[in-house]
C-alpha cells in the first residue's frame, strides 16, 4: 500500500509567498476555471449564445425601425452590444465565486498554503480570457453580417483594452456580489435587475436624442454611453478621447468604491 | 506528551449567539480526538478556527506549534481539511481536482499526476478518475474530498463530520481509511454526531454542547462518568413485566423503563442485583434474559446534556447517494 501521509514536509516552512509563486497559484486556478471548457465545449457555447442571439435579434428586429436599415443599425449597435455583453460577463466572476463558497471549494482553497489573492485573481484572469473570446466573436460575426471596421488593428486593440480595463474595475463589484450573495441564483437576479436598466438607459441601442429629456440627462452621464461611444470611435472612427477618458474615470471610481468593500468582505470571511 | 493541536479559551460570537463559549482542547501527536456533539454545538466553528478559516474573538490556538492566526500560512502547510460538504469542484474530473491541488502545493505536473493516481487508487476511485465529479455518488465525492485533503501529506487532519449523510457501508469504508491514516501516524481531529463513530475511532473524546466542552476523556472514562451500569431484565412471561418493575422500584428506588418487553434501569450499587434476583425467584418470575452492562455513549450523552444526540439522518443518506 502506498503511504498516504507521514513523509515529513519540507524542513523549512516558508512564512510568506513571493510574487512569482502567487502568480503561479493564480494561473493554476485560472486553468481550473478554463479546463472545464476542454471537456465540456457546451460551456463555450453558453458564453457565445447571448452575443449571437442579441446581435441577430437587434440587427434584424430593431434595425429597420430604429435606423431605417439593418446594415446602418448594425454599425451603430454592435459597439453597444459589445459593451452590454462585457458588463453581463463580469458577473460570471460573481457566480463562480458564489458557487465555490456554497460548495465549500472556497474554504478548501483558503485552507491551502497559497497566496490569499489567488482564488480571486485566478477567477478574474479566466473571466478576462472569456471576455476576449466574446469580443472576438462579436467582431467576427459582426463582420460576416456587414459590420465594417474603419480604423484598423490599433483601433480594435484599443477597444478591447478599454473594455477589459472597465471589466476589471467592474470585477470588484462582481467579487463583492459573489462574496455576499447567499447563493448563485441570487447573483443572477441581481445581475438582471442592475445590468438591464443600466445598459438600456444609455445610447448603446438607440440615439440619445430619441429619448425623453429627463432620461437624456442620465444617459449622458451613464458610463455605458461613454463606453459605447468610445468603442464606436475606436472601431468605426469618430471622437474617442473624451469618451474614453470619461469611461476610465468611471472605471477608477468604481474600483475605488468597490475594491475596499470587496476586500473587507473577503477578509471578514476569515 | 507533545500536542499537535492545542486550543485555549476559544470564543466566537455570531451576533447574539455564542457559537463557541470558551473551548479548551488538546490533541496529542498521532492520536485521534473525537469531538462529539449535536448540530449547532460549535464543532464546525472550532474546526474552522483551527484550520485558519475563521478568527476567534478570544482565546488562542496552535497547530504543530504554530499560532493559527499569527502564523496561519505555516499552519496551512501542515493541515488537511475535509469539510461536512464535499468540497470538490464538480465540473472537474477526479484527477483534475487532485492535480489542481498538487500544482497549488508546488508539485510539478508529473508529480501531481502521480500523486493523484496514488490517491485515487487508494480510495477506489481509479475507474472514475476521468469523470466529472458531479457524476459521483455521495460516498465517492466524500472519498475524493478526503483524497484532496491528503495531497499535501498533512501531519494534522481535520475531518468535519466526514460521514454525515453517508450510507452505513460508505461510513464503515471511511472508518477503515481513517484507521489507515492513524497507522501512518497522522494526528486527526474528527467531529461527529454519531456516538458509535466516536466510540469506534477516537482515542479521546470531548463532548460539545452549546459551544462548551461539557465532558472529556476516553470512551471508557466517559461511560464511567455517569457512575452507573445498566441492568436489564426480560421476564419469560410478558405479563410479569409489572411485577419486575415493582421489585426494581422497591429495591433501587427508581422506576425502570419498560420499552421493548424488558425492564431497564441504572444501578449504582451492584449489591442490589442479587437482591432483585432473589425477590423475583420468591415471586416465581423467571427471567429469560438478565444483563448488567456499562452505559452506552448514547446514555452518557443523555446524562450529560439532558437531551439525546441526533438521530441518524437515514432519509438524507438515501438522498445523497443518488448521483446528481
Amino acid at each position: 500500500m502506498t503511504t498516504l501521509t507521514g513523509a515529513a514536509p519540507a524542513a523549512v516552512i516558508p512564512g510568506r509567498i513571493g510574487p512569482a509563486t502567487a502568480l503561479r497559484h493564480t494561473m493554476t486556478l485560472a486553468w481550473r476555471s478554463l479546463v472545464q471548457i476542454k471537456h465540456n465545449p457546451m460551456e463555450l457555447l453558453d458564453l457565445s449564445v447571448q452575443p449571437i442571439m442579441f446581435l441577430l435579434l437587434f440587427t434584424y428586429v430593431f434595425g429597420g425601425a430604429i435606423s431605417g436599415s439593418t446594415s446602418e443599425y448594425l454599425q451603430f449597435s454592435l459597439p453597444g452590444l459589445v459593451v452590454q455583453n462585457m458588463l453581463f460577463a463580469t458577473l460570471t466572476t460573481a457566480i463562480g465565486l458564489s458557487t465555490d463558497i456554497t460548495k465549500g471549494v472556497f474554504d478548501r482553497l483558503r485552507s491551502l498554503p497559497i497566496a490569499r489573492s489567488a482564488p480571486l485573481a485566478g477567477r478574474i484572469v479566466a473571466d478576462t480570457l472569456k471576455q476576449v473570446w466574446a469580443f472576438a466573436l462579436f467582431v467576427g460575426l459582426g463582420a460576416v453580417l456587414g459590420f465594417r471596421i474603419h480604423t484598423g488593428v490599433a483601433g480594435v486593440v484599443g477597444a478591447l483594452a478599454l473594455l477589459l480595463g472597465f471589466a476589471l474595475a467592474m470585477s470588484w463589484l462582481s467579487v463583492l456580489i459573489g462574496l455576499t450573495a447567499s447563493e448563485p441564483e441570487k447573483v443572477q437576479i441581481i445581475a438582471f435587475s442592475v445590468m438591464m436598466p443600466l445598459t438600456f438607459t444609455s445610447n448603446a441601442f438607440v440615439p440619445t436624442k430619441t429619448l425623453p429629456e429627463w432620461l437624456q440627462r442620465w444617459v449622458e452621464v451613464n458610463p455605458v454611453t461613454h463606453l459605447a461611444d468610445a468603442v464606436r470611435g475606436l472601431l468605426s472612427g469618430g471622437p474617442v478621447a473624451s469618451h474614453a477618458t470619461i469611461s476610465l474615470i468611471w472605471a477608477v471610481a468604481i474600483a475605488l468604491v468597490f475594491a475596499p468593500l470587496s476586500l473587507r468582505a473577503f477578509r471578514s470571511r476569515g | 506528551m507533545r500536542y499537535a493541536v492545542q486550543a485555549e479559551g476559544l470564543v466566537k460570537h455570531y451576533g447574539e449567539t455564542r457559537a463557541l463559549d470558551g473551548v479548551d482542547l488538546v490533541v496529542p501527536e498521532g492520536r485521534l480526538l473525537g469531538v462529539l456533539g449535536p448540530n449547532g454545538a460549535g464543532k464546525t466553528t472550532a474546526v474552522r478556527i483551527l484550520a485558519t478559516l475563521l478568527r476567534p474573538d478570544a482565546g488562542h490556538a496552535t497547530v504543530g506549534g504554530f499560532d493559527v492566526t499569527k502564523e496561519a500560512h505555516k499552519v496551512r502547510s501542515l493541515i488537511g481539511l475535509t469539510g461536512q460538504y464535499a468540497a470538490v469542484d464538480e465540473t472537474l474530473t477526479g484527477v483534475e481536482n487532485l492535480v489542481m491541488i498538487g500544482r497549488l502545493l508546488g508539485l510539478t505536473r508529473a508529480q501531481s499526476k502521480g500523486r493523484a493516481g496514488e490517491l485515487l487508487s487508494r480510495f477506489d476511485l481509479s475507474d472514475a478518475g476521468g469523470r466529472a465529479a458531479k457524476t459521483y455518488s455521495g460516498g465517492m465525492r466524500r472519498r475524493l474530498d478526503l483524497a484532496a485533503s491528503l495531497v499535501g501529506r498533512p501531519q494534522v487532519l481535520f475531518l468535519d463530520e466526514p460521514t454525515t449523510g453517508l450510507d452505513p457501508r460508505s461510513r464503515t469504508d471511511l472508518w477503515d481509511v481513517v484507521r489507515g491514516l492513524m497507522a501512518d501516524g497522522v494526528t486527526v481531529l474528527l467531529t461527529t454526531q454519531y456516538l458509535q463513530e466516536a466510540d469506534e475511532l477516537a482515542d479521546d473524546i470531548v463532548v460539545f454542547d452549546h459551544g462548551r466542552v461539557i465532558a472529556s476523556g476516553t470512551s471508557d472514562e466517559l461511560k464511567a462518568t455517569t457512575g452507573a451500569q445498566v441492568l436489564q431484565v426480560r421476564p419469560v412471561n410478558g405479563g410479569h413485566l409489572d411485577i419486575v418493575a415493582d421489585v426494581m422500584a422497591d429495591i433501587i428506588g427508581d422506576r425502570p423503563d419498560l420499552t421493548g418487553g424488558q425492564a431497564t434501569v441504572n444501578v449504582k450499587d451492584l449489591t442490589v442485583v442479587p437482591a432483585i434476583v432473589r425477590r423475583l425467584d420468591d415471586l416465581g418470575v423467571v427471567a429469560a434474559e438478565l444483563s448488567l452492562r456499562k452505559s452506552s455513549l448514547d446514555e452518557v450523552f443523555l446524562a450529560l446534556t439532558g437531551h439525546r444526540a441526533e438521530d441518524e439522518p437515514a432519509v438524507e443518506a438515501v438522498k445523497e447517494e443518488v448521483p446528481a
